[in-house]
């Protein structure tokens, strides 16, 4: 498992809004097609580490970034075209947010910002996104209806859809079950094993057995610095590496 | 150790029984709801009586005579087409010249600026800005296009004028209209990659677009009610027109306005018959109430497409 080609890499990375550093020089790798479960406390700078990967952290005026973050080798810092950086990777925010736009036009939001107008390719892209994101039979009678309108979990979906409509080679999602239910979380967890055939998943999550249930490797992030990281089996033992870890998914403190 | 104390736990019919104190609560709300309810009529009556009033005293004059004629035997007789056609003019060209800048400022200033102290110190001159009084506004107008650009004292000038006037209070509206649009739409939309344009073009602007022209068409009616900034700069007591002439005035020429022909006819000119002022008011008021009423349908009618 060791020798699978990295798809992230990050070294030494530091993050401060203003004079307060919330990430403080953390290194390590994210690897092909797997899993990369984050966990921890609220706080601790998992979402901003996300927001560092599309650059959408340069959004944040007061942000500072030393370090560096490779996606397949290139210093996503460096990038020229921030927007297909943006389209490299696939982003889903802890609330839906379904775009005040028709569903079909939701999805193709994305390609079309890219440029793609061929309307068969289109509705190509509308319909395999929306099945990978088990909503299509939900919605394929009413692409027309407005995405704002489909309930909390069907949002979510849409938003799921919406960052893969892109086409990434990585998707993070940022605690997306905090807001939908078990039902369709458990739906959406089943989608995120098929498509793990296909890309790497990054999911930070809230819910410590969410992590233990789907994710190959787990890194425990706290404070801004990584307590541990190892496969999620390791930290979920009963003698995983640092006593933190194992306080932490046992609920005892975070 | 004694046996812990249980608290008596009310029975059903003592827990809801109508104590002082839940009285004297429904009281108080009964009071503040129809002090409330006073001062919003309050509001109105004022409204309606001016109207009545107007109505009232202008209706010997009032007729579609009166709007399409010109004065005629020093403003004594005859209509008010000239000044009606001359407030057109001006308020037209001037929200042709300040729509534009205003909400294209606007969409800079708050979609694209970085949040910093330059960026806080231009809101804060806006802010201001939309704060001084016209007669200001008619000073500087004045001194930078009657004499400093040398447009002279014309139509030019005045509209101009009452651009810089109106221009602070769009930029205002059109920025929080934009604010109105929620956070979490821009973000999403960068995550899949969309530029800032995109994002504006797709989501922002459909979204708020009912706030940014309400927000404008509320200064049409600024426009047309202010003298003391056309006066300085391009409004003349009277000018000679023809009976319902559709472009009577150049851009360098000087013109009438309603706004100032009521002053005119008010004040300036002896023996004028009774109602004429009154109709000049209620023709004036008409149209800014008429174009109030365009605001509100077509606020309602975009509100009604929006999508959240």
């Amino acid at each position: 498992m060791n020798d699978r080609a990295k798809t992230i890499e990050v070294e030494d990375l530091r993050l401060a809004y203003g004079g307060r550093e919330v990430l403080h020089g953390i290194s390590f790798d994210i690897r092909r097609n797997e899993i990369f479960g984050i966990i921890g406390p609220a706080q601790s700078g998992k979402s901003s580490l996300l927001r560092c990967f599309n650059r959408t952290i340069d959004f944040e005026p007061t942000a500072a970034v030393t370090g560096s973050i490779r996606l397949e080798g290139e210093d996503v810092r460096r990038v020229k075209d921030v927007f297909a950086l943006r389209r490299r990777i696939g982003m889903v925010a802890p609330l839906p947010v379904g775009l005040p736009l028709s569903i079909y036009d939701n999805v193709a939001f994305a390609p079309r910002s890219a440029g793609l107008r061929n309307r068969s390719d289109l509705d190509a892209i509308v319909e395999r996104c929306l099945r990978q994101a088990a909503l299509w039979d939900e919605v394929k009678d009413r692409l027309t209806s407005l995405g704002t309108a489909l309930s909390g979990g069907q949002q979510q979906r849409l938003t799921i859809a919406r960052a893969l409509s892109h086409q990434p080679e990585v998707l993070c999602l940022d605690e997306f079950s905090i807001a939908i239910d078990p039902v369709t979380t458990m739906r959406i967890e089943d989608v995120l094993k098929e498509l793990r055939r296909d890309i790497t998943i990054v999911l930070v999550t809230n819910l410590v057995q969410q992590a233990r249930r789907l994710a190959d490797r787990t890194m425990f992030l706290w404070k801004g610095e990584i307590v541990e990281l190892d496969t999620t089996e390791v930290i979920f033992s009963d003698q995983p590496g640092e006593r933190h870890t194992f306080e932490y998914v046992r609920g005892i403190f975070g | 150790m004694s046996a812990p104390v249980v608290p008596a736990v009310p029975t059903v019919p003592a827990r809801f029984a109508r104590t002082p104190h839940v009285a004297r609560r429904e009281r108080t709300e009964q009071i503040a709801k129809w002090v409330f309810f006073a001062m919003s009529v309050s509001m109105i009556l004022p409204l309606i009586a001016i109207v009545a009033y107007l109505l009232y005293r202008a209706a010997p004059s009032l007729s579609l005579e009166f709007l399409l004629d010109v004065p005629r035997k020093g403003m004594r007789e005859g209509g008010i087409w000239s000044a009606f056609v001359g407030t057109l003019y001006l308020v037209w060209i001037s929200l042709a010249v300040a729509a534009p800048i205003g909400v294209l400022a606007a969409i800079y200033l708050h979609e694209y600026a970085r949040d910093n102290w330059v960026n806080r110190l231009i809101h804060l001159a806006v802010i201001n800005l939309a704060g001084v009084p016209s007669i200001v506004h008619a000073l500087f107008g004045l001194g930078a296009f009657v004499y400093a650009a040398r447009f002279g004292y014309s139509v030019l000038s005045a509209a101009l004028t009452l651009a810089i006037m109106t221009l602070p209070v769009i930029i205002a509206s059109t920025r929080e209209a934009l604010a109105s649009v929620p956070k979490e739409f821009r973000q999403a939309c960068w995550n899949v990659g969309a530029t800032r344009w995109q994002t504006i073009r797709r989501v922002v602007l459909p979204n708020s677009i009912s706030g940014i022209l309400t927000g404008i068409i509320l200064q049409v009616s600024r426009a047309a009610g202010e003298t003391a900034p056309i006066m300085f700069t391009g409004a003349v007591f009277f000018k000679a027109v023809q009976r319902g002439e559709l472009f009577p005035y150049g851009l360098n020429d000087q013109c009438m306005a309603l706004s100032m022909h009521l002053y005119t006819v008010s004040t300036q000119v002896p023996n004028v018959k009774e109602s004429i002022p009154y109709a000049t008011a209620v023709v004036l008021l008409g149209s800014v109430l008429m174009v109030n009423a365009t605001a509100i349908a077509l606020r309602v009618w975009l509100r009604n497409r929006k999508r959240w």
